[in-house]
């Protein structure tokens, strides 16, 4: 078994066999995301190059650009690569769970939750309570949707593919009240919900949105490493890991509510984005495997590289505007979907 | 030991059985026969806690399996439903491992002995040599023996297997079925499966268990319980059954609708 | 005695009809509506009625009618009970397409509106049957739900990039992006009821060939139909109607799914009945529907699109659990 790494520790009785295939593609995708968060910090009306970049960041940078980068455009790359990971993650779990490779927060109506949550947020509340309150209307409407899915969708017992199809008639309801609200409230408002809704990363801070996110995330993310045992179980159908004496129904609904939170925490901060929970965990198995140990992982680096790019291409090459970043993961994602239907035809 | 207990399960107001006692013998294979609908599988899944029955009790070791942490049973009991899918790309070895799950903890995820005991289970299917390969590139057979082999991991004294054979040609139909017999003659365990081929039911099982709609019609050894009355009872098949000439278990020639006067001239030529 | 789960519905269509042309802000009074139509005499009333009310019923009932067909095409021809222009993804092509021509390139009028308004439900249904006659046994509610969700999702986004990056009447718009049949025009009506009604030949004259294909293509073939020519005239029949409503009341969702599976449980199986019953149906829906938005916020309107996609919800819940477990 040349192939694994076994790491085991005599005293604790820790024991856990790890793939070396997905420590090298991690490693290989840290890099990568790395470098592409320097070259697009450097990227913008104010072109820095990468090595002034590191300066900056080592604190030996020139005065001038310490300013745009970390001011500006720092914020604007960490939480694309945040917003996207926990994306990739939240879709990651899904797919597990549904067990449809298909399935991703988007169309199962979380994020729509998610983003009513918002709008709500925007609409009810607006100006009255600050900002950082977001997250929990986000959170709140992603888990109100989710339990009212659950409930839709129980009999004896949550089935996946019920899940879905709820979802997706859920999702389209709440889409159109969202439109609603909109509609009959100040115009105003009527933009910056809009944007919220089709996802951008615009105009984010360290103070207000990366402390904001990362709590979250520091918490969320260890805890659904820890659950990758159950994913792996879970995807072998309910008769299987029933069989195998996983106690089906609570870990279903404890995943979807990791995927729920981190789905609803990164639609707090990036708006709607969509297919990115798509996109990345099914690249992730294409790249290391079906194990979920080392689908996560690679899912959330993935994630984070596919938003950082999209919203690269998103802020530079339609200058002077500044197109959303969820209308390009939108459009690079659908096509891809397209070509996964395709390659599923016979199943 | 796996005793059902007065079971009774329904769908809505029907009733799928009622009342239903049962006890698996050990170390044997048990088959269970019947025709579409009649309640085999049904009765396969309660007991093995898959569905939860209305009345009545499934008795593991003595023990109510209600009562049981369903972790606790799948160390002693494991099943293998019809038609398994495994996810896309997912290797042998990433199935078979998954049979370890009811000893893993968050802690311990990889020990020594699991690592050993995949190894075996993939030894004793043949599997070995196929460890890397995904499960959805494999042939019916070598498939159905990748799952037979995630079980064989669980370690445990009880298998039931529902249906194993459904979609597999004669040749994989006797390669799964001569596995189940070997793993059953070397390591003693208890198989209990659902079957629809009578005649290979009769060659395999050392206790034959015929059920009509949710009710046993009769049980014991196949040679002592398979004539024409029964299958006649239980498939609605009139049929003549013959020694199987080469085993001597009871083999079942059907009636049907072709002269049967044709038929004898072409064997008397 | 199907034929009285035409008639019937016909007189409610009528009676529906007439209600929502006398209630709403201003009620007025049936008689006056009476007048209006035999004795015109250009009076406040009147011209309300002339001008607002009539337009705006006739619209949603046609709107209704057609957009039940097509749904009811669309199961057949997907065999697939949760297929509907709205869950496939059709009527998000055709609004994008309006928006992209009317955004960015500044094109107006309902003519135009129409045609590009088909070639979006043409190119996304296209994509939509491509992959759902694909594979060997076609593809399953879930997949063919997934893929319509992520048309539409897809849609939807380069619609708001396009809203967001060309800013202005935001209201206007989504109001139009929900899907409404108030504020119309009778000659809007008369801009698109050719293709609608070219749709619904289409697919009255092609119920027979869709009974004989809901058993599946390969028992069509051995009944000496070509599936492909049915598909493909089902598929031209439901692109017109679907486009055709869209240009007219914007991507009203779930009608399509809602009216087939009652009308199925009243009048069963024979699409030589479903059709037609579903486009009385569709367009009792839409007009009572939109009657209703008048009340929920008075003065204000909801636009009937939220209303239908609000109900369209209890019936993805009741399909959705009435499969059988598939696990």
């Amino acid at each position: 078994m040349s192939k694994y790494k076994s790491i085991r520790s005599a005293g604790t009785g820790y024991s856990v066999l790890i793939e070396k295939r997905t420590i090298w593609i991690s490693a290989v995708l840290l890099v990568l995301t790395m470098g592409t968060m320097i070259i697009s910090t450097g990227m913008g009306s104010l072109y820095i190059s990468p090595m002034n970049v590191v300066k900056v960041l080592l604190g030996v940078g020139d005065p001038a650009h310490q300013v745009v980068v970390m001011k500006l455009r720092l914020p604007r790359i960490v939480i694309a690569a945040l917003v996207g990971a926990s994306l990739a993650v939240a879709g990651a779990i899904l797919q597990g769970v549904i067990r449809n490779p298909l399935a991703s927060p988007d169309v199962a109506g979380i994020t729509e939750g998610a983003s009513l949550g918002a709008v709500l947020f925007i609409f009810l509340l607006g100006g009255t309570v600050p900002v950082q309150w977001m997250p929990i209307a986000s959170i709140t409407g992603a888990l109100a949707v989710t339990g009212l899915l659950y409930v839709l969708s129980w009999k004896r017992g949550v089935d996946p593919l019920r899940l879905v199809l709820i979802g997706i008639g859920l999702s389209a309801a709440i889409k159109s009240l969202s439109y609603m609200f909109i509609i009959s409230g100040p115009m105003q408002l009527a933009e910056r919900s809009l944007t919220f809704m089709t996802g951008s990363i615009y105009g984010v801070s360290w103070d207000k949105d990366v402390i904001t996110l990362l709590p979250w995330l520091a918490i969320l993310f260890p805890l659904t490493w820890l659950q990758a045992r159950i994913l792996n179980i879970q995807a072998l159908g309910d008769d299987t890991a029933s069989s195998a004496g996983a106690q089906v129904q609570r870990q279903r609904f404890i995943l979807i509510l990791l995927s729920v939170a981190l789905a609803g925490a990164a639609v707090a901060i990036g708006g709607a984005i969509t297919f990115i929970g798509l996109m990345a965990p099914h690249m992730a198995r294409k790249l290391a495997g079906a194990s979920f140990g080392s689908v996560l992982p690679v899912s959330a680096l993935l994630g984070a590289l596919i938003l950082l790019i999209s919203d690269l291409v998103a802020r530079t090459v339609f200058i002077p505007k500044d197109v959303p970043a969820g209308v390009l993961t939108a459009a690079i994602g659908a096509p891809f979907f397209m070509y996964l239907l395709y390659r599923n035809r016979n199943r | 030991m796996l005793e059902a207990e007065g079971l009774g399960l329904s769908y809505g107001d029907k009733y799928i059985f009622n009342s239903l006692d049962l006890s698996i013998p050990k170390g044997k294979i048990t088959v269970f026969i019947g025709s579409n609908g009649c309640g085999k599988s049904t009765l396969l899944r309660s007991m093995a806690r898959l569905l939860k029955p209305q009345n009545g009790t499934v008795m593991l070791d003595g023990t109510d399996i209600s009562r049981m942490a369903t972790k606790e049973i799948a160390r002693k009991l494991a099943i293998l439903p019809q038609g398994p899918i495994a996810p896309d790309g997912l290797t042998v070895l990433q199935l078979v491992k998954q049979g370890r799950y009811p000893y893993q903890s968050w802690l311990r995820q990889w020990s020594r002995e699991d690592e050993r005991i995949v190894r075996e289970a993939l030894e004793a299917t043949g599997m070995s040599g196929l460890s890397e390969q995904s499960v959805d590139s494999l042939s019916g057979g070598q498939r159905q023996r990748a799952w037979i082999a995630m079980t064989l991991a669980q370690q445990t004294p009880i298998i039931l297997l529902d249906e194993p054979t459904t979609y597999l040609d004669m040749t994989h139909q006797i390669e799964v079925l001569d596995l189940l017999y070997e793993m059953n003659r070397r390591d003693d365990r208890t198989i209990v499966m659902v079957l629809h081929d009578i005649n290979l039911a009769c060659r395999y099982a050392d206790h034959i268990v015929a059920i009509r709609a949710g009710q046993i019609e009769a049980e014991g050894k196949p040679g002592e319980v398979i004539d024409e009355q029964l299958i006649e009872k239980v498939f609605r098949l009139k049929c003549e059954i013959i020694p199987d000439p080469l085993y001597g278990t009871p083999l079942c020639i059907p009636y049907t609708n072709c002269s049967l006067k044709a038929v004898k001239e072409v064997l008397r030529r | 005695m199907k034929i009285i789960y035409l008639i019937v519905p016909l007189v409610v269509l009528a009676g529906v009809v007439v209600c929502s042309v006398a209630f709403g802000v201003t009620d007025i009074p049936i008689g006056t509506v009476w007048e209006s139509i035999i004795h015109y005499n250009a009076s406040n009333e009147h011209l309300i009625i002339r001008t607002t009310r009539i337009p705006r019923a006739l619209i949603a009932a046609a709107v209704g009618a057609c957009l039940a067909i097509a749904g009811a095409v669309m199961q057949v021809l997907t065999r697939n009970p949760i297929a509907s222009p709205s869950t496939l993804g059709v009527n998000a092509g055709a609004a994008f397409f309006i928006m992209l021509c009317g955004l960015s390139l500044g094109i107006s009028g309902q003519q135009a509106f129409t045609w590009v308004a088909l070639i979006g439900a043409a190119l996304s249904g296209g994509i939509v049957f491509l992959l759902g006659s694909i594979g060997r046994d076609g593809m399953t509610p879930v997949k063919i739900t997934l893929a319509g969700a992520s048309m539409s999702a897809f849609f939807a986004s380069l619609t708001q990039g396009l809203m967001l990056t060309n800013g202005k009447m935001f209201d206007q718009i989504l109001a139009w992006l929900v899907g409404s049949v108030a504020g119309r025009e009778m000659s809007q009506l008369e801009a698109v009821w050719p293709y609608m009604a070219a749709g619904m030949a289409i697919a009255l004259l092609l119920s027979r060939h869709l009974n004989v294909l809901a058993m599946g293509d390969d028992m069509a073939q051995g009944l000496g139909q070509s599936p492909g020519r049915t598909k493909a005239f089902g598929a031209a029949s439901v692109i017109l109607l679907a486009g055709g409503s869209v240009a007219v009341a914007g991507p009203i969702a779930f009608v399509g799914i809602i009216i087939p599976h009652i009308v199925r449980y009243l009048v069963g199986t024979d699409y030589r009945w479903i059709l037609p019953c579903s486009a009385v149906f569709g367009a009792i829906l839409l007009v009572a529907a939109d009657l209703g938005s008048r009340y929920i916020a008075m003065p204000k309107e909801v636009p009937v699109g939220v209303m239908t996609a609000i109900m369209g919800v209890p019936f993805f819940v009741y399909i959705a659990r009435k499969g059988r477990r598939t696990s």
